[in-house]
């Protein structure tokens, strides 16, 4: 028998169960996909031809390690103007590789072997592992669905003890839409404060909120020290191929994530830097529109899905809604396996984002109206056979 | 209930083939509504037609030409521009007219199914027309985009992968 030279941390990992709902969904055809957590637009063509013309000026070499000076002025004051909250471009905003790299980064800034991290279910798959790759043991609190999937103080006060250091939040919610808006930001807050934890705050679909603007967890009295504000390019600018994220936080925290940084990734992809820069200057008018668009077909799922008898409420922002399946009677990995075989609609089936997902799954709309209205009929078709 | 409105417009100028029931809930509000509203915009002129953006480069055997014509006219006193404009534009040959600023005055957009065709209308009919001075004729060679859509483009063609975290 031969050794394994794998880590026992690696091995120990649960593959993500989204996986097997893409093989099975790659292998058929006329497959319509709610199943995906990007955009559908391509990135607007002025980030693109900035980024073409800094290749063109020869600007293939590493920048800092921190990303670009003029990129990190431009993310700071973005920030600032869009959720009043400000950060010292020279020693508290750094550009990673996605928002991705940067959840990755906080953690091993921050997190010593057995600290306890609490997330909050159903959520993003990557939280939980990034925690444990980091050495810590995350935490699952499961947001429930009478509360909008919204989590509540007590819940947080239930799940701390003395070796939890740090909560990672994410309002607009991948996968349940939900927004936290700034009263309940307080509430948690005041129970984060004190306990005395630390703030990884996953704000990448902020910009994509479409009744009020989200509101950052950063921007609450007394949370700005505690709090890293994680984002990125890709959900709002449709760039997710470009992989450029950034990270702001109070100094010490980010001057210990750029020090991996520097170690471990040198810097962002430069082209990309400078696509993200236009984007920042010029591309308002194209997430707007994007915006809209984003709203009118949540608008259009909501009510399809409620009338098909898969009740969801409206979520406030991201492009995810997630109905419950439970007045069909089958499991969420069922439905969501019977689906894609009877009707060639793929969704994800909510246990994958956390044991609280079960019975509900998630549907992306960021799929053109034709591919939402077709998909919707489907559905219906799929849910009056199966009750 | 503007907003909503030119949200209404928005849409139908994109995709004059939306449903009603679709649209109602994309705006929320009632279908009812939809089709009220819709009407209300057809009587205001604010909707003019509803067409279709046809490549006719690829239909089959499909022979046609389009041109581009630069008038330049002389104003009359009291009806400035606007009465040799609509002497132009009520040939059904031409598509648009449009008055151009700049180093000529009218701009006219002639379609035919022959080049010959087109030379004819233009040497016939529109020169000869008592205050046109000159015009100046080009071809189109290729529509690249027209109305906003790229032509010869796969739009339907989503790159991304099936099921993505």
């Amino acid at each position: 028998m031969s050794t394994s030279y794998l880590a026992k941390n690696v091995e120990n990992l649960k593959p993500s169960g989204i996986r097997k709902f893409f093989d099975l969904a790659s292998k058929m055809d006329n497959v319509i996909s709610l199943g995906v957590g990007e955009p559908d637009f391509v990135t607007p063509w002025n980030v693109i031809e900035a980024s073409y013309h800094s290749l063109e000026k020869g600007y293939t070499a590493y920048t800092a390690n921190a990303g670009l000076m003029e990129l990190r002025e431009a993310i700071s004051d973005y920030l600032n103007k869009t959720f009043s909250i400000s950060y010292e471009p020279e020693s508290q905003v750094l550009v990673t590789v996605g928002a991705s790299q940067a959840i990755d980064l906080a953690l091993r800034a921050v997190v010593d072997p057995e600290d306890e991290v609490l997330i909050v279910e159903p959520c993003f798959v990557s939280y939980g592992p990034a925690i444990s790759l980091a050495g810590g043991i995350p935490v699952p609190i499961s947001a429930q669905a009478k509360n909008e999937f919204k989590i509540t103080p007590e819940q947080i006060e239930e799940a701390v003890t003395e070796k939890t250091k740090a909560i990672v939040l994410c309002s607009p919610n991948n996968p349940t839409g939900t927004v936290l808006n700034q009263s309940e930001l307080e509430e948690v807050s005041s129970v984060i404060c004190k306990h005395d934890l630390l703030v990884i705050s996953d704000e990448i679909y902020a910009e994509l909120s479409y009744d009020d603007q989200a509101a950052s967890i950063a921007s609450i009295n007394g949370m700005t020290d505690r709090t890293v504000v994680i984002s990125g390019f890709s959900k709002s600018f449709a760039m997710t191929g470009w992989r450029l994220g950034y990270a702001v936080g109070p100094t010490d925290i980010i001057r210990a994530m750029t020090k991996i940084h520097q170690y471990t990734m040198m810097c962002a992809p430069t082209m990309a830097q400078h696509g993200a820069l236009e984007a920042l200057r010029n591309g308002n008018d194209s997430v707007m529109e994007m915006k809209t668009s984003y709203r009118q077909r949540r608008n259009l799922v909501v009510k399809a899905l409620n009338e098909m008898g898969l009740s969801c409420h409206l979520p406030g922002g991201a492009f995810y809604v997630f109905p419950s399946i439970r007045e069909t009677g089958l499991s969420s990995e069922t439905f969501a396996q019977k689906l894609l075989e009877e009707e060639g609609v793929a969704v994800v089936p909510g246990h994958v984002f956390g044991e609280s997902g079960e019975g509900y799954i998630r549907c992306s709309y960021a799929t053109s109206i034709k591919q939402l209205d077709e998909a919707m009929k489907r559905m219906n078709r799929f849910v009056e056979k199966h009750t | 209930m503007e907003q909503k409105e030119i949200e209404l417009l928005k849409l139908l100028e994109k995709n004059g083939r939306l449903d009603t029931v679709t649209i109602s809930k994309m705006i929320d509000i009632s279908p009812e509504e939809v089709e009220q509203m819709i009407a209300k915009l057809e009587k205001e002129n604010a909707i003019l037609g509803y067409s279709t953006l046809v490549d006719w480069s690829n239909v089959y055997e499909y022979e046609g030409v389009a041109a581009l014509i630069d008038v330049k006219v002389t104003p009359v006193r009291g009806v400035g521009f606007d009465k040799i404009a609509s002497r132009i534009y009520r040939f059904p040959e031409v598509k648009a007219v449009y008055l151009m600023s700049g180093s000529y005055d009218l701009s006219v957009s002639v379609e035919g199914r022959t080049m010959m065709e087109v030379s004819r209308f233009v040497s016939e009919k529109l020169s000869t027309l008592d205050t046109v001075i000159s015009t100046t004729t080009h071809f189109i060679l290729k529509k690249y985009k027209h109305d906003g859509i790229i032509f010869d483009e796969d739009n339907d063609d989503d790159k991304r992968i099936m099921v993505t975290p």
